[in-house]
């Protein structure tokens, strides 16, 4: 049963890794990502490499006080938005959690819920 | 003691602006009694406060960048504490981060330096091998 399995999967799959990547051959079959990502028969998924935005930008100061840029981390919900979901790398996205917390107590961002 | 503090803080929004100006110069006075120096004072304005304080929605921000040592911030914040119109406080300390921010400038600074000679041999030798 899952010999059958592997053996249906892997032709779709080296097909898919020759579109994308064709340096890397058709030796690693890709790993399927997030949701839906190597699904049999499913529809292909071009997932862009998240990039974090601190260094692309070269934004170095992470204040507190930068409400603008600190409210696009930052869910609906007044939730700070993980790294996995941003791209943002661990050495921004810690300055950052800092600054949303910083942020929070003096009221310039909300706890929880929308900022009334 | 070197080290260099933002307190930001709320005052209630029907706070008048002589209030908020005497406030302000009880404070600094109490940062110049015990050694400290201001070296900024900057009334943000009346803002939408994120969620309800005190009973508030609105609140006047103040910034106040001062340097001095942690006792100085202890009665500073004591002050903050006990003066009935500040909603809301929050000291923060920048000078290691701005230490940082320079040090990072000045290595941009210098490898732009280093960057700006090589390109120009560079050109030169390209211009000799074409």
């Amino acid at each position: 049963m899952a010999e059958e399995n592997r053996s249906s999967t892997t032709p779709m799959a080296e097909h898919s890794s020759g579109g994308d990547r064709p340096d890397r051959g058709e030796r690693r079959p890709p790993r399927p990502a997030g949701p839906g990502g190597g699904r049999e028969g499913g529809r292909k998924y071009f997932r862009r490499k998240k990039v974090c935005k601190f260094c692309v930008e070269k934004i170095e100061a992470i204040n507190y006080k930068d409400v603008r840029l600190l409210a696009q981390f930052v869910a609906e919900s007044g939730k700070i938005v993980p790294r996995r979901l941003t791209g943002v790398c661990t050495p921004h996205q810690r300055r950052l959690s800092t600054a949303i917390k910083q942020a929070r107590n003096i009221a310039l961002l909300p706890f929880a819920g929308r900022a009334s | 003691m070197d080290r260099t503090y933002e307190l930001m803080f709320i005052v209630r929004p029907d706070m008048v602006e002589e209030d908020q100006d005497k406030l302000i110069s009880t404070l600094e006075s109490a940062v110049t009694s015990s050694g400290g120096k201001v070296k900024s004072v900057e009334k943000m304005g009346k803002r939408r406060l994120a969620y309800m304080v005190r009973r508030f929605h609105d609140g006047m921000y103040i910034l106040l960048t001062v340097e001095g040592g942690g006792g100085l911030i202890h009665e500073l914040e004591r002050r903050l504490r006990v003066s009935e119109p500040v909603i809301k406080f929050l000291t923060v300390r920048i000078d290691e981060e701005q230490k940082r921010l320079d040090k990072i400038k000045a290595i941009k600074e210098s490898r732009r330096k280093v960057a700006a000679a090589p390109t120009e041999t560079g050109g030169e030798s390209t211009a000799v091998t074409a």
